[in-house]
């Protein structure tokens, strides 16, 4: 009688402790949440929503006439989140392919380690690289006078966000049932066509939840564009130009704005519009996720 | 059983005991945060104090002028080092929260423009400088250089060199959105060097190498009150003190209220003989009679 008491009350103690740690989780996601939005709000006292995110000037330290447009940044952001994409993407799935399809199983015991070596490299040390080497390089390329602008970060972004993208989509391309592959090469399919025809659209819902999860890293990542971007505050001409991407500013400013004030209020507002910004990319590619999901049962 | 429970709490409360002992035995340290374009000067100066007088401790961190400020307002910073004078903001601010700022000033820095050392040009005005940095001219050949296009450097708004050159040579309008806005002054530099069309604005200071040359690859340029004066070069300290140079400015540290005794002996070395020899010797410009005047006053 003893014994069972003392195991309930453990299963109970158990239970209440991982039902605590969900609660907290949520309960920080939810806290984070409203501390951006009662620490945002007071901004549009002062600030039209019209210009906060119609306008392309951000220059609230202006002696002429303060103007808070985050226009610039938010295409910025979403500029080089696309350069990064648009690099990691194939590079990412053609890597997942090989892995999971071709390649030997010894040369993938060496090459997942080394794709995760490439996820620990700290943000800092890559926007480092990008200035020292990436730029001049960029610069000589497209004989520009430097190469700090977006493209710069794109190429650091993606290779900041490659290493999400492989780890997932190869996941995902194992988890197809070897039964598809079967049936396709019975049928007469070579491997090329087993691959984009049948398993890739499989596993289609990882991939993309992969691609998704990449470009969640990329909006947020900060340090790597505060140092290779340029920080020009103009509206972007292109993948050439000088960028400042929402989070650069941030980092940049805040540490020195007067607190309290329109200018550090409008901070939390561009904090508040990068949370929904990543937070929606998540719901999506979570969504996307339960679709397949239950597309394949 | 009880024997191992006694063990383990001799253990946890001679433990407690040590790491307590250690906190309260810590140095007490001055930190000093604020301008990037003193920073190294400052830092320098710290190791000197702190190597003669062993017990003090002395924490330098950069972030810019305004973070500086900030700091001090916030009390997060004993000292903080800055190239501007207060924004009217920044003083409303101290006052609200009871912060009565001392200032003093440790050093001269004339601000100098520079230029790739391809662009032929040697000299500008300084309506000239501010009108570049205003975004109204866009190519060399508007002002006597050659066919290319004008690639701004400079710094972010939380510089107090920024602020400066904002107040002084754009007569307070804003900068062009074009400006690439660097981290600090040494990112400015190595930008000029390899942009043929860049220009930049740097504390003098940071010209010099290791071995007290210009830095290579970047050219300084004379600059003239106006298109009618001469043009003088910031690197002649005759250029400054007399004020032909048209951009120098002195660079401050302030703290909150009467210095204590600790915060008094590091500011006494900075504005004394071996302070100022040292000043000097990392480029800047000595302080003049009248600043060593006020400061004596303000260390009352």
């Amino acid at each position: 009688m003893k014994k069972k008491k003392s195991s309930r009350f453990k299963e109970q103690a158990i239970r209440s402790f991982f039902f605590t740690c969900g609660i907290l989780a949520i309960l920080a996601l939810a806290g984070i949440f409203i501390i951006l939005l009662t620490m945002a709000f007071p901004a549009f006292k002062d600030i039209s929503l019209k210009e906060f995110l119609g306008s392309g000037r951000w220059d609230p330290t202006s002696p002429e006439k303060a103007e808070y447009g985050i226009l610039s940044m938010i295409v910025s952001t979403l500029l080089v989140t696309a350069g990064a994409l648009l690099f990691a993407v194939p590079i990412g799935l053609g890597v997942a392919s090989y892995l999971s399809d071709v390649a030997h199983w010894r040369v993938r015991e060496v090459v997942k380690p080394i794709i995760e070596v490439l996820a620990a490299i700290p943000s800092v040390v890559v926007g480092f690289l990008g200035i020292v080497l990436f730029a001049p390089f960029l610069g000589r390329l497209f004989h520009l006078g430097n190469g700090l602008n977006a493209l710069n970060g794109s190429v650091l972004l993606a290779i900041m966000a490659l290493p999400t993208i492989i780890s997932l989509s190869e996941d995902s391309l194992n988890a197809v049932p070897s039964s598809y592959a079967e049936a396709s090469l019975a049928l007469g399919g070579s491997r090329w066509q087993t691959l984009v025809r049948v398993k890739i659209p499989a596993a289609l819902s990882g991939i993309i939840a992969s691609i998704m999860l990449g470009m969640g890293r990329a909006i947020g990542e900060t340090m790597t564009v505060l140092m290779a971007t340029g920080n020009a505050r103009s509206f972007p001409h292109g993948l050439l130009s000088s960028v400042r991407t929402m989070t650069a500013d941030i980092a940049i400013e805040l540490g020195e704005v007067p607190y309290y004030t329109t200018h550090y209020y409008a901070l939390f507002g561009i904090g508040l519009v990068l949370f929904l910004m990543t937070f929606a990319v998540n719901m999506i590619a979570d969504i996307i996720l339960n679709k397949y999901q239950q597309r394949e049962r | 059983m009880n024997f191992k429970k006694t063990l383990w709490a001799a253990t946890l409360a001679l433990g407690l005991a040590i790491g307590s002992g250690q906190v309260f035995a810590q140095k007490k340290m001055i930190q000093v945060k604020g301008s990037d374009t003193m920073v190294n000067l400052v830092q320098i100066l710290a190791e000197e104090f702190m190597g003669k007088n062993p017990g003090s401790a002395l924490a330098i961190m950069g972030g810019g002028s305004g973070t500086g400020i900030t700091a001090v307002i916030n009390g997060t910073c004993d000292i903080a080092t800055h190239s501007r004078e207060w924004k009217q903001k920044e003083l409303d601010l101290a006052w609200e929260k009871g912060v009565k700022p001392r200032f003093f000033v440790v050093a001269v820095d004339g601000l100098s423009i520079i230029v790739n050392e391809k662009n032929p040009l040697e000299k500008m005005t300084m309506p000239q400088v501010g009108s570049l940095y205003k975004g109204e001219i866009k190519n060399w050949k508007v002002v006597g250089g050659p066919d290319k296009a004008v690639s701004l450097y400079g710094r972010q708004s939380n510089s107090g060199t920024y602020t400066f050159l904002q107040e002084h040579v754009l007569g307070n309008k804003n900068y062009s959105l074009d400006v690439k806005e660097m981290n600090g002054n040494a990112q400015i530099i190595e930008s000029v060097i390899q942009d043929e069309g860049g220009v930049g604005y740097v504390g003098v200071g940071y010209l010099f190498d290791q071995n007290g040359k210009i830095r290579k690859g970047i050219k300084v340029l004379n600059i003239s009150k106006d298109a009618s004066s001469e043009a003088f070069s910031p690197l002649d300290k005759q250029n400054i003190d007399s004020g032909k140079y048209p951009i120098s400015r002195p660079l401050y540290e302030a703290t909150n209220g009467k210095p204590n005794a600790a915060v008094t002996g590091f500011l006494t070395f900075e504005t004394g003989p071996e302070g100022q020899k040292i000043v000097e010797r990392e480029g800047f410009f000595a302080i003049s009679e009248a600043h060593k005047i006020q400061n004596a006053k303000n260390l009352k």
